[in-house]
């Protein structure tokens, strides 16, 4: 099949209308912005059900709908996990047990509840490191996206980068993280509206869902695998060598399902952001729950297209091709290639319009995550302290200014040295591994110490390192994916199970270090400083009287029970 | 904070479901455009889809603001 396609007036009609909005809705809210609390943590003002779905918007960006889809078709219904042990069980946990700190403490940001519960220097670390990575992420989707415009449509690179880039910058300069979490309950409204009719075709096109599972036994098969290791989720987790993700129930669970997920989701700015701009504690436990609940059903808007689009590779009928890139298939076109196939003039439109859309909610998360890090925890905590509340609105309007500057550098170095982008991912990675046992451990012992959180912090960063320096997964050419330090003592089966067990190790090595500095250092922190910051310190909330589909616990126990149904029909 | 969200999401599914049922209803004889998604006119049945959408936000933000009045 040859990309044929035509984008015609009505095709740039509606990715007028759309950015005409985000636009409007942010020179709306420009109003509004008197303080630096509107501009950077939206007043604290927000319904819950607005901010639930910006708290899944917000992760829904260009890189995960692309790179969903991507897993989908080379690993089949096994990406799910991602979503019903990793990111649903994540937050739950956040919704009843962290979110009381992190909105009851009066934090303004993730860094700064680490100053209020340690200290200082474990807020600067994760200060620094969390503001450096949300600006690289930013750039590198941008990247992304301007690279599948290029190749797919003929777009200039540097037109569809500057145009996306402004756009973004343009709302969020306006009207602050109010502006950037409407826009996503928008975005969001527009990914599902656009990437739902591209389910339904491709589902119509391959014989429903039991056409979908027989193609895919032939495409199990042609990879050596047994036929049902594309359309089970857990069937085939019993050893590493039984799924293509090359990994097993018990990396899946401990090490995606804790550490890695409950870290991205309990501890990441960016998401816990969204929650944090409630408008009361009750409803910022809610929030991510109400995410969780469209959630647990997006693998079905972004990783079955990633599987039609492998299954449809069995059926030349179809008349549909898989880019390959190198002797492989070109998993991350998926999407775009799937759109041009089904989508007719006018829905063509509308379709590339979504893909936008999660690439904007994508960036504006990482950029309002960003201006709150630098304006608080930087700015006002190391450069330029005691200055009056306007000066700081100000600051965090032009540091709106220059995180999108930074990304759009990003995105050219990206470009250019394609190494050094894997090579900060993956520095990221090690920092990250061990953030979620310092706050475990900071939230439920009262005697870990600053000096534990932060030496701790360190050797769970060290300690993933040097996991990732002495393994490497089967087949790695480059020192990037693993062995740099020389001598390789493990190989694992993929590249997935490699981080799943690098994640594993960083977290043990930051839970049993932290305990055993904080119980060789002295506790800084009275009892009376941590109240509100540690669990047995902080009075119980009392929920009595609210009806039960507004307390955090029947819900979760709702959500809980219903994504353990998903994953046993889809077994 | 002063602003509904639930009109400009529904201002701009009703504006784009119109733009593409109307586009829909326009080209139904065409066969050949069609004929990639199946022989389905997806312009009409999405849009209409979002037109429906839109009025529903529409409706319940403006019957919200009729009760705190």
């Amino acid at each position: 099949m040859e990309l044929s396609f035509n984008l015609s007036w009505i095709d740039y009609l509606i990715m007028l209308v759309y950015f005409g909005f985000v636009l409007g809705i942010g020179w709306t809210l420009k109003r509004y912005m008197k303080s630096s609390t509107d501009f950077l943590e939206a007043g604290r003002s927000i319904p819950a059900w607005i901010t639930g779905l910006a708290f899944i918007a917000t992760n829904l960006g260009a890189l995960e709908v692309i790179g969903m889809a991507a897993s989908g078709a080379k690993y089949g219904m096994a990406t799910v996990h991602f979503y019903w042990v990793g990111a649903i069980p994540a937050m739950i946990f956040l919704a009843i047990f962290m979110m009381p700190f992190y909105y009851g403490s009066k934090a303004r940001s993730v860094p700064e509840y680490l100053k209020l519960r340690f200290d200082e220097k474990t807020r600067g670390f994760n200060a620094f490191s969390f503001a450096v990575m949300t600006i690289f992420a930013s750039g590198i989707s941008m990247y992304a996206l301007a690279m599948l415009m290029e190749t797919l449509l003929g777009w200039d690179f540097n037109f569809s980068l500057l145009v996306s880039a402004v756009i973004v910058l343009v709302y969020v300069y306006l009207g602050g993280l109010t502006s950037a979490i409407y826009n996503e309950v928008l975005q969001f409204f527009l990914i599902v509206i656009g990437f739902a009719p591209l389910v339904i075709l491709g589902l119509i096109n391959i014989g429903g869902w039991e056409g979908l599972q027989e193609s895919l036994v032939e495409v199990a098969v042609r990879n050596g695998y047994e036929g049902g290791a594309w359309s089970h989720s857990w069937k085939y987790m019993g050893s590493t060598g039984s799924n293509p993700m090359g990994v097993e129930w018990m990396g899946i669970i401990v090490g995606l399902g804790f550490v890695l997920s409950f870290g991205y989701w309990c501890t990441n700015f960016l998401v816990v952001q969204r929650a944090m701009a409630a408008d009361s504690m009750a409803g910022a436990r809610k929030i991510p729950l109400i995410g969780a609940g469209p959630k647990m059903f997006l693998p079905f808007l972004v990783i079955i297209p990633g599987m039609i689009a492998i299954a449809l590779t069995t059926m030349p009928e179809a008349g549909f091709e898989l880019p390959l890139k190198g002797n492989s298939y070109d998993y991350d076109k998926v999407i775009p290639v799937l759109l041009i196939h089904y989508f007719p003039t006018g829905m063509l439109g509308l379709g590339l319009t979504a893909l936008m859309a999660s690439f904007m909610s994508g960036m504006a998360g990482n950029v309002t995550a960003f201006n709150t890090v630098w304006t608080y925890d930087i700015y006002q905590s190391y450069i330029n302290s005691n200055k009056s509340d306007k000066h700081y609105l100000r600051v965090a309007q032009l540091t709106t200014i220059f995180g999108v500057l930074v990304s759009i550098a990003a995105a050219y170095m990206a470009r250019m040295f394609n190494n050094v982008m894997d090579f900060l991912q993956l520095i990221f990675a090690f920092i990250n591994a061990p953030l979620f046992a310092t706050f475990l451990l900071g939230m439920f012992w009262k005697r870990s110490t600053g000096h534990g959180a932060f030496f701790g912090l360190i050797s769970g960063t060290l300690a993933a390192s040097i996991h990732h320096g002495i393994t490497a997964p089967a087949g790695a050419e480059t020192l990037v994916k693993g062995g740099w330090m020389g001598t390789v003592v493990h190989t694992y089966p993929s590249e997935m199970a490699q981080n799943f067990w690098t994640a594993i190790y960083a977290f043990t090595a930051a839970l049993v270090l932290t305990i055993i500095i904080s119980l060789a250092t002295r506790q800084k922190k009275s009892d009376e400083d941590m109240k509100g910051l540690v669990y047995s310190l902080t009075p119980r909330i009392r929920e009595e009287g609210i009806v039960w589909y507004n307390r955090p616990v029947p819900l979760s126990i709702l959500i809980g029970i219903m994504a353990i149904i998903l994953s046993i029909i889809f077994w | 904070m002063g602003l509904d969200i639930k009109i400009p999401i529904g201002l701009l599914f009703t504006i784009l479901g119109l733009l593409l049922a109307i586009y829909g209803l326009a080209t139904s004889g065409d066969a050949e455009l069609y004929r990639r998604s199946l022989d389905i006119n997806v312009n009409l049945w999405t849009g209409l889809a979002m037109l429906a959408f839109g009025v529903f936000m529409l409706a319940t933000s403006k019957l919200t603001s009729k009760k705190e009045e």
